[in-house]
Parts: structure tokens; C-alpha cells; sequence
């Protein structure tokens, strides 16, 4: 009973809490960074079913901003090692259970 | 019937071939009609005897050819005797090819190695020739080329940087995410406890880290600032350089060459013009080069308008940079002279209008003189007119003498950092004691405009006034002069010894006239009118006889004594605006270039024609 009030309370928390931004790991400059994540959660929110969808339109938007060649992965359960230029990566958690990761690389 | 027309045509078609053929062939095992026949015949052949002159054979001969040139003329008798025939060839190449192969002249015409350049009659062999010659016809001919200069190509490739990468690896599972957020949902609420429990505190460090950053930064701004300091000013005399390169060049080279056809008159080429913008309404009231830096001079600003007193400036300029200059000093009151130290040429002694005077050291980044008199200290009650270094005292200090209006000649000492002084001289008129109702004797001073020291004799010294005397002084007797010279009819501009002939000294007036005076001698022995005020004189320092002077109308005039007594050599207006009157002049001490200081605080500086230079032997 205990448990399931805490389990009750932990899911409302869960869903309430845990859906902002979270900004895992990055080495982008400020502004770029605030627009990328600003970026991806609009993507995300728009597309929230389609994440091949919300992938694109942040790659694209990207491209045009800050020069070719951006990478996005968007996904639920992935592992990735990859090479990025410094000062280009992003890689942060949105909405509880999505993971989203973009990187540039020529 | 005779008008029928019957066509003939002529084919190429031979008439006895057969045309309709029919060979066995192996290959198919049948009889084949042949397709083609040919229908050429050939009417005559001749096998043609003509070597390649490059072919291996052809060179051979060749080579036989010119060793065999000297027996040539026998051989060719030999020939025709032989064969009395006609010869085929014409060169004499084809002679000794026959007597090469044999004595008989039967071979002549089957040797397949004759070179024939025509069917021809037979000809007297042409006569001999060390070389062949090549004969110019239409089949052999000369060739003549020749080819441009092409640079050699290289390549030059290259390649940039590649943006500098980096790996990055993790894994993005569910607990992954949810663990991220629990941990920063924690995080933000310790924060927030913190923030409520300790506000200020926290404010405060905050603060002490901004200052600290933004102190780091000022300092490297520092350190980056004087490095950039240094290089701009390089960058400053660089584009200067350019920018004035023919006055440069001409500074440096140029030669005025008409002056051969002047008759010893000479000019002054005008080379740069220094000005700044807040001098533009002051006028130059003393220019003095600086004895170390050949190329450094001081200009002294200042009004010489009695209503019109404003403050004064002290710039410092070089040639090497006309458009700005090194040093700035500014002060309340106008300067009327300076004088570098011989020693220590970064200190100026400097005389400014309200009777004060001042030390500046150009070591100390300051724009404030480094001491300077005041009232208590015993200023001069009207413009100084002069000041001169002298060598330091007994105690070693600085020394320097200051002239006024106010009659006093004062002796300045700097010690212990601060400014002593003590009256030399004081300028009276004589005869001009006035008696005061109270049995007080008052004596009237007279004004001195101008001093110069002797260059040997340290004590001797002349001063100037106003009411035209030059006394001749002695600074071990202070109430009396050695000697008055009866010099002008108005005040006397400048005096100046001459360096070289220890007796003679020079004087200027505002009475038009310039006289040089051998100062045992009391009437002067050479009297100059120009027609105008002189504002200065001064002597030349590679000549004993050459002077300039300038006048308020503007020009500046040269003179020398030994070629010219009584004319002046150059009288060049050197100002271009009319009402500007030219106030100072002084001469470089090792180029031959004059500056002229004027009233609307431009200094002029022009280099003497190599008339004006001449030096005595």
C-alpha cells in the first residue's frame, strides 16, 4: 500500500519532472547550444510519434545554421560511439524516455 | 542522219580484262567468282637510285665525302677523262663518290650511292669546299626558329586543417534517462535549499569572482596593450614613411643642382610640415633640437599676444614622424622658450608667460613638468624670455639661468627635487633712479628679451632688452656689467655667439636690421636691413659664416659672410598664408635642414640648397 502510493507518487513525479531537457553531455558554445536544444524539442514535440521525422528536421535545420554535415539520432534505446568536431556535439534527454544525440562531422 | 549525236565515253576501265573471272578457292572448296580485278598496267618502271641523306648509308658517304675533299680536282679530271660521257650529278658530293668506287669510270653510273639532285648536263665540278654548303633551291632550305622565354611552372599545392574531431561514446538505454533525471531533479532541489538558506553569502563570493575575472583580464589587457603599443607605433612610422616617401627621398638625396647657375644664391626646399590640432591657435615661440636624437626636436607654444594669453603646449616631434608628435605636455600658462639639457637629454627647461618656470622629463610618462618654480620660489613677475642649462654646480646639481622682463637674470638650481633660485643680475637702467617722496631709491629695470652664454668662456654671457642694449655680462660680478653695446633702436630679439669665432656674436631686432658685433669693438662691424622685423637669428653650426634669420613678413633669409657681405643668399618666403608671421628659426646640427616656427603653430622644416652649405676651408 505503501509501495504503491510511492509508486503512484514516483509515476505522477515521473511524468510531471522528468520531461524537461536534460542536457547530458555537450561542448557546444552557449548560443549554439541553447538553439540546438531549443531545436530538438520543438523537433521532438512536433514529431513525437516519428522520431526518423523529428531526426530530419533537426538535421536540416542544422545544416543550414551552422554549416554541413550534421548527425541525429534520435531514439529510446541506443548505444553509439562516434567522432564529432569539438565544439559540435550535443547529446541530452527529452521527455522522460527519449534520447536524442547530434554531432557534426564533414 | 549525220545530226544523230552518239556519246563516247571515256572509262578507266582496261577492255581486255576479263570480267567475269572464276577461281577455285581452297578455302570454301568451290569455284568463286573473283570480285575484283585489276585493272591497272603499268607502262613503264625505273628503279630509282636515291639515298636518304639522314640514312645510315647517306651519312657514311657523307663522311667519306669530306675526307676525300682535298684530292678533289685531281679525281675529277680523272672522272671526265674516264668516262667521257655525260655525268649524271652535279654536285661534287657524286664526283668523289665515283672515284671512290673504282678507277673505272663504269661504275660511275651503276653506283646506287650517287646522290643526284637533277638530271642535268654535265658541269665543271663546282670548286672544292672545306664545308658542304647547303644550297638554298626549294628542296633544301633554311630554317630559322626561336622561342619566347617561358618561366618554369612549379606547382604549388595546399592543403588546410582539418576541424579538430574528437570521439564520443554512450549509451542511451530507459534507466539511463530516468536515473539522469532523478539525480537532476536532486540537484535542483539542493540548490534551491541552498539558495534560501544562504543568500547573501553567496551573492558575495559571487561578486569577489567576477572582480577577480575582471582584474585578470585588465592586467593581460595591460601587458597586451604596451606590446601592441610598441608595434603600433612602427606601424605609425611605417605608413609615415610612405606616405611622405619623396620628402623623404628628397630630405636624403635630392640635390638642388640650378644652384650652380643661382651665382651663389641658394634655396630652401621645403621637406615636411609638423602640426597638430591643438596648437592650431598658438603660435611657436621656441624650437630647440634635442643634443642626442639628431632627429628630435621640441617645439614651445605660447601667444605672444599681450591680450591673448591662453595655455601653452610642449610637443615634441621627429622627423621620422611628421603626423604626430612623440611627446605632449600641456600647461596653463604659454611657453615663451626651452632648452634641452647637453647631458640629460630628456630634461627641458622651460619659461613660460607668467613668469613661472619648469623641468619636464620626457623619462616620466606624465604630461606635468617634473618641477617647477612658483610664486613663493622667486618667479619672474613677466614672461621669461630665455632659458639656458648650464653645467652643474659644485654640489653636481642641475643648473640652468632664466631671462625676464622683469629685469632679473635668475640662476635656477634643482635640489633635492625642488626648484632654488638666485638672482644673478638685475637688468637697471641707468640713470633712471627715481627718488620717491619716502627717500626710496627706485631703480627701473630694464626688460631682457634674450641671453646667450659664450661657448668657452662659461661666465661670460650677453643679454638682450628691451630697450635695445646688449649688455656683456660676467656671472662672478652680478651688480655690474663688463660692457653696454648701444645695439638697437627697439628690443633685441636674440643674441647669439658665434660658435666658431670666439669674438663675434650676433643680434636681431625688431628694428628691421641684424648686426654682428666683435664684442671688443663697439660699433657693430656688419649691419643687415630686411625691411622687416626680425623674429630670430641664429648661426649655423657647420659654418662660421653662415646665418638665417627670419622676418614677420614670413621669410626666411640665409646669408654668408664669405661670399656674400651684404646680400643675403636665399630670401625664400616660407609661409603660405599672408598674415602668418614666422617667429622662431633653428638649424640641425647634422643635416642641412632648417625649422621655422610660426604663428599659427605650424613648423616648417626645409632643407638648405647646397649654395647655402658651403663650408670654409
Amino acid at each position: 500500500m505503501a509501495d504503491n502510493g510511492e509508486g503512484k507518487n514516483e509515476e505522477a513525479d515521473y511524468k510531471r519532472l522528468h520531461t524537461f531537457p536534460l542536457i547530458r553531455h555537450t561542448d557546444m558554445p552557449e548560443e549554439m547550444r541553447v538553439e540546438a536544444m531549443e531545436l530538438c524539442v520543438t523537433a521532438c514535440e512536433k514529431y513525437a510519434t516519428n522520431n526518423e521525422s523529428a531526426a530530419k528536421m533537426i538535421k536540416e535545420t542544422m545544416d543550414k545554421k551552422f554549416g554541413s554535415s550534421w548527425h541525429v539520432v534520435i531514439g529510446e534505446g541506443f548505444g553509439f560511439e562516434i567522432t564529432h568536431e569539438v565544439k559540435n556535439l550535443l547529446y541530452m534527454f527529452f521527455g522522460g524516455n527519449l534520447a536524442v544525440c547530434v554531432w557534426k562531422c564533414s | 542522219e549525220l545530226k544523230e549525236e552518239f556519246t563516247r565515253v571515256l572509262t578507266t576501265n582496261n577492255p581486255h580484262v576479263p570480267k567475269n573471272l572464276i577461281r577455285y578457292s581452297f578455302k570454301e572448296q568451290a569455284y568463286e567468282p573473283v570480285s575484283h580485278v585489276d585493272h591497272m598496267a603499268i607502262h613503264f618502271s625505273l628503279n630509282g637510285n636515291m639515298i636518304a641523306k639522314d640514312s645510315d648509308e647517306g651519312r657514311r658517304q657523307g663522311v667519306k665525302i669530306s675526307t676525300a675533299a682535298g684530292s678533289f680536282q685531281k679525281f675529277s679530271h680523272l672522272c671526265a677523262s674516264e668516262e667521257g660521257k655525260r655525268c649524271l650529278v652535279l654536285s661534287r658530293r657524286s664526283h668523289c663518290c665515283i672515284f671512290l668506287q673504282g678507277a673505272g669510270g663504269e661504275e660511275a653510273e651503276e653506283s646506287g650511292e650517287v646522290e643526284v639532285s637533277e638530271a642535268a648536263e654535265a658541269e665543271e665540278p663546282p670548286p672544292p669546299e672545306e664545308k658542304e654548303k647547303k644550297l638554298p633551291n626549294q628542296f633544301n632550305f633554311i630554317e630559322r626558329a626561336s622561342r619566347t622565354h617561358n618561366n618554369p611552372m612549379r606547382d604549388a599545392a595546399c592543403q588546410s586543417e582539418s576541424a579538430p574531431h574528437k570521439n564520443f561514446s554512450d549509451c542511451a538505454n530507459q534507466w539511463h534517462i530516468y536515473e539522469a533525471y532523478v539525480e537532476e531533479v536532486k540537484r535542483i532541489e539542493k540548490a534551491k535549499e541552498k539558495e534560501k538558506a544562504r543568500p547573501q553569502t553567496a551573492k558575495k563570493e559571487e561578486k569577489k569572482e567576477e572582480k577577480k575575472i575582471t582584474l585578470t583580464t585588465v592586467e593581460s589587457q595591460g601587458d597586451v596593450m604596451s606590446k601592441i603599443s610598441k608595434l603600433a607605433k612602427i606601424m605609425e612610422r611605417m605608413v609615415t614613411q610612405n606616405a611622405f616617401d619623396d620628402i623623404a627621398d628628397d630630405f636624403k638625396y635630392f640635390e638642388d643642382a640650378s644652384d650652380e647657375f643661382r651665382n651663389q644664391r641658394g634655396t630652401l626646399l621645403p621637406l615636411w610640415n609638423f602640426q597638430y590640432d591643438k596648437t592650431k591657435k598658438l603660435a611657436v615661440t621656441a624650437i630647440s633640437w634635442n643634443p642626442k636624437y639628431k632627429d628630435l626636436f621640441a617645439v614651445g607654444y605660447g601667444s605672444y599676444d599681450f591680450m591673448k594669453q591662453g595655455q601653452g603646449m610642449l610637443l615634441l616631434f621627429t622627423l621620422k614622424n611628421p603626423s604626430f608628435p612623440e611627446y605632449v605636455f600641456s600647461s596653463e600658462s604659454g611657453i615663451m622658450c626651452l632648452d634641452f639639457h647637453n647631458d640629460y637629454p630628456y630634461l627641458i627647461a622651460v619659461g613660460f608667460y607668467d613668469g613661472n618656470v619648469a623641468i619636464y622629463s620626457l623619462k616620466k610618462g606624465t604630461s606635468q613638468p617634473s618641477y617647477t618654480s612658483s610664486g613663493s620660489s622667486g618667479k619672474h613677475s613677466e614672461p621669461v624670455w630665455q632659458v639656458k642649462w648650464q653645467n652643474n654646480d659644485m654640489c653636481n646639481n642641475l643648473n640652468f639661468f632664466s631671462v625676464s622682463s622683469d629685469g632679473r637674470i635668475v640662476s635656477w638650481t634643482l635640489i633635492k627635487n625642488e626648484l632654488a633660485h638666485t638672482d644673478i643680475i638685475k637688468l637697471s637702467v641707468e640713470a633712471t633712479t627715481v627718488q620717491w617722496p619716502e627717500g626710496l631709491q627706485l631703480q627701473t629695470f630694464g626688460c631682457g628679451t634674450s641671453f646667450d652664454f659664450h661657448k668657452k668662456i662659461d661666465s661670460l654671457f650677453l643679454i638682450g632688452t628691451e630697450e635695445g642694449k646688449i649688455y656683456k655680462c660676467s656671472k662672478l660680478y652680478s651688480s655690474q656689467f663688463l660692457d653696454v653695446f648701444e645695439a638697437h633702436h627697439m628690443a633685441v630679439d636674440s643674441v647669439s655667439w658665434n660658435p666658431y669665432h670666439l669674438k663675434v656674436f650676433i643680434s636681431c631686432s625688431s628694428d628691421w636690421t641684424v648686426k654682428i658685433w666683435d664684442h671688443t669693438i663697439k660699433t657693430p662691424m656688419f649691419v643687415y636691413d630686411l625691411s622687416c622685423a626680425v623674429g630670430d637669428v641664429v648661426w649655423s653650426p657647420y659654418s662660421s659664416t653662415v646665418f638665417a634669420a627670419v622676418t614677420t613678413d614670413g621669410k626666411a633669409h640665409v646669408f654668408d659672410l664669405s661670399i656674400n657681405k651684404y646680400e643675403a643668399l636665399c630670401t625664400q618666403l616660407v609661409v603660405t598664408k599672408k598674415k602668418n608671421k614666422t617667429t622662431h628659426i633653428q638649424f640641425n646640427p647634422v643635416y642641412p635642414v632648417v625649422i621655422i616656427g610660426d604663428e599659427r603653430g605650424h613648423v616648417i622644416s626645409l632643407k638648405l640648397s647646397p649654395n647655402l652649405r658651403k663650408m670654409p676651408k
